[in-house]
């Protein structure tokens, strides 16, 4: 099809050159400038995620695995699925004890687990490199050690979140951490458990992702 | 008008009858117009955001030829695989081919307006392909064999009961509820049986980086991301001015798009797809097709002024504030873009013989001008189209197609008349003594005084007046 594209790109530079265009200036200053402070970032990513059905469990750097243990025991959850080749995931192998949910890794292609991926995964636990103050968002790069549906396909998925890793704007974080320069496969910015208001405008969460996010706050 | 040309003004009387679908517009519409206010109630911040928006996509239509060379360039480089497509049909051959190639029965799809453009599903269909809707709304669209009545929220024009007695006729397991949790939730099995064994994913794209090669999707429910991850092929499908120059062009333009829209401070997910899965990733499809599709564009883009149809980021927002698409929702439109920026963007892509009508559903109050998020002169377009679709030989495909012998005639004359003091004296005086004899069943003075009081003329001009207070005529 590389005559359409000829003929496409031709016409465009035709358009144009006849009649230029000189756009004014982006001044990116409106989203410079919104800064918020300390403690008022975490509370604003709190009730802006809250909002939405988002749940926070509160814990420590010493303490995350046992408390996400203990947190998913008192739910009922049947199983977590997680990345065992992350540090994360190493450390909730190392001190899962017995009794709690199944830990389950995704280990393997999706091929050759996706039925069961839809079927009989109750949660999925992932990292993440932040979250934003200005949308209250949770920024999730997926890897080949934490896929792209562990955050998805699971009817719960736990996020787990540094408080000192947040980031004023989607822009701040974007270009502080020049993204740019190397985009992963796929870049996700996740605000709350899937939600539809699809019908006569009533709200009503989990119509195809998580029905739950629970973001796990390590201090 | 040719044979296939849209009639808005039936449908629109056809809408205003209806009570059911005026109350479900009316209750959407004023909701979600407040809501958005609330969004943006920094004004400051509001002018800010939405001059630096304006600014970026101006700045990408300036570079549009080389934005989209980088894009094709980039997206290749990361592993996509480009295609051009000049018409809606090459489109659908270049989407069928590569479901052809891969054996496809079964497509997911997120919710595209291009793909609505290209009437994508019936062509599947056709071909023996099963495309099921994915987005909740155009779910329950496609089960109601309707189309979208918005481009955000495609079902709006229906209230739980009626999308309740849908599920139960058209889903085999459906129980009949007005729960809305669980009307979700039934859609939520069926649907995620379809993700895990589609052959391809189909979705739109909200903005395409030059500089990165990245789609951007923004949504709430998770099945953009379920298309576009779960199926071993992806297939992205986008109107060529959807490129923007930088990564960092993104956050302002969602900004703007989500809070416009759903007055969200910003979608459940943003997802930023540049590439296929990698050596070593688990999971995501093992091929990406980006198809970018002209239908119009170029020829819109070669006018300086109409091109600023193309600064639409598909908010929305215009049609929420619109006085006419409030009262007669999407479905008068009958066009896969309603509402004030389809009035101006469809005669433009499919021609004025056919869409000529649509740039008179307006009312010229400026109130889609005043909330375009990107500033688009949306009302001088339409009143530019207007004139195009009389005057033979402009720009615009099908300029001239309603150009009538007899509204020349009157204007004609209406002309003569004013140019001429004899002349409007001699019809002034006629009307102060003969108009109000007119009845009000005569053609053109029906239309009027179906709905209005019939005009009554005073007994004396004017001029009469003037000059029995002592004004001369000049």
């Amino acid at each position: 099809m590389s005559e359409s594209r000829n003929a496409i790109l031709g016409k465009l530079r035709a358009g144009r050159d006849a009649h230029p265009l000189t756009p004014p200036e982006s001044d990116f200053a409106v989203l410079r400038n919104k800064r918020w402070d300390g403690a008022e970032r975490m509370e604003r990513i709190k009730r802006m995620m809250e909002a939405v059905h988002t749940e926070f469990l509160e814990t420590t750097e010493a303490g995350w695995p046992a408390d996400v243990q203990a947190f998913l025991k008192a739910q009922g959850t049947r199983n977590l699925l997680f990345g065992p080749a992350t540090e994360a995931g190493a450390r909730l192998s190392a001190e899962w004890t017995e009794g709690g949910p199944d830990l389950i890794p995704y280990a393997d292609r999706v091929e050759t687990f996706k039925e069961r991926l839809f079927d009989g995964i109750d949660a999925g636990i992932t990292t993440t490199l932040g979250a934003i103050t200005d949308t209250g968002s949770l920024i999730v790069w997926p890897t080949p050690e934490e896929p792209r549906l562990m955050s998805l396909v699971p009817h719960m998925h736990l996020a787990l979140l540094r408080a000192d890793a947040l980031y004023d704007t989607f822009w701040q974080a974007m270009t502080e951490n020049r993204w740019a320069d190397g985009m992963p496969t796929n870049a996700l910015l996740i605000s709350g458990p899937s939600k539809t208001a699809d019908i006569e405008q009533t709200l009503a969460y989990g119509v195809h992702g998580p029905k739950r996010l629970v973001v796990v706050v390590i201090r | 008008m040719g044979e296939t040309s849209i009639n808005f003004a039936k449908a629109s009387s056809a809408a205003l009858q209806d009570q059911q679908l005026r109350g479900n517009f009316r209750r959407a519409m004023d909701g979600l117009m407040s809501k958005r206010a609330v969004q943006f109630a920094d004004t400051a911040e509001w002018n800010g955001v939405r001059t630096l928006g304006a600014s970026v996509r101006l700045r990408a239509l300036s570079k549009l030829p080389e934005l989209l060379e980088k894009l094709e360039a980039n997206c290749t480089r990361n592993g996509i695989q480009v295609h051009w497509a000049s018409t809606t049909d090459e489109a659908n051959a270049i989407v069928l081919s590569i479901m052809q190639r891969v054996n496809a029965k079964l497509v997911v799809k997120g919710k595209s307006m291009v793909s609505e453009e290209m009437h994508l599903n019936a062509f599947l269909e056709k071909h023996g392909i099963e495309s099921l809707e994915s987005d909740l709304g155009e779910y329950i669209v496609q089960l109601d064999e309707a189309m979208p009545s918005h481009i955000i929220m495609p079902a709006i024009h229906m209230n739980t009961k009626q999308i309740a007695h849908l599920f139960k006729q058209k889903i085999k397991e459906a129980e009949y509820t007005e729960d809305v949790a669980q009307l979700t939730d039934l859609a939520r099995r069926v649907l995620r049986k379809k993700f895990a064994t589609a052959d391809v994913g189909i979705s739109g794209v909200n903005m395409a980086v030059a500089e990165t090669g990245t789609l951007c999707l923004v949504e709430n429910e998770g099945n953009g991301r379920m298309s576009t991850t779960v199926p071993p092929v992806h297939i992205a499908v986008m109107g060529l001015e959807k490129v923007v120059e930088k990564l960092e062009d993104v956050p302002p333009v969602i900004s703007l798009l989500t809070r416009s829209a759903t007055a969200q401070p910003i979608t459940t997910y943003v997802n930023m797809i540049s590439s296929p899965r990698k050596e070593g990733e688990k999971d995501g499809p093992n091929e990406i097709h980006l198809v970018i599709l002209d239908n119009g564009r170029s020829g819109i883009y070669a006018d300086e002024e109409l091109r600023n149809t193309l600064r639409c980021i598909r908010c929305g927002a215009c049609m929420n504030h619109c006085p006419v698409y409030t009262k007669v929702g999407g479905h008068a439109y009958q066009a896969p873009y309603p509402g004030p920026i389809g009035s101006i963007l469809m005669p433009q892509v499919e021609g004025l013989e056919k869409r000529g009508e649509l740039p008179h559903a307006c009312t010229m109050c400026n109130a889609c001008v005043e909330i375009c998020p990107v500033k688009i002169p949306i009302v001088e377009i339409m009143g530019r189209l207007r004139s195009e679709a009389v005057h033979p030989g402009d720009a615009v495909k099908g300029a001239g197609s309603h150009a009538s012998k007899a509204e020349a005639m009157v204007w004609k004359g209406w002309s003569m008349t004013y140019a001429s003091p004899l002349a409007y004296q001699f019809a002034t005086a006629l009307l102060a003594k003969l108009g109000n004899a007119a009845p009000a069943s005569l053609p053109l003075l029906k239309e009027w005084t179906n709905v209005r009081s019939k005009p009554r003329f005073a007994n004396r001009t004017l001029h009469a007046l003037a000059r029995e207070k002592g004004i001369p005529d000049v």
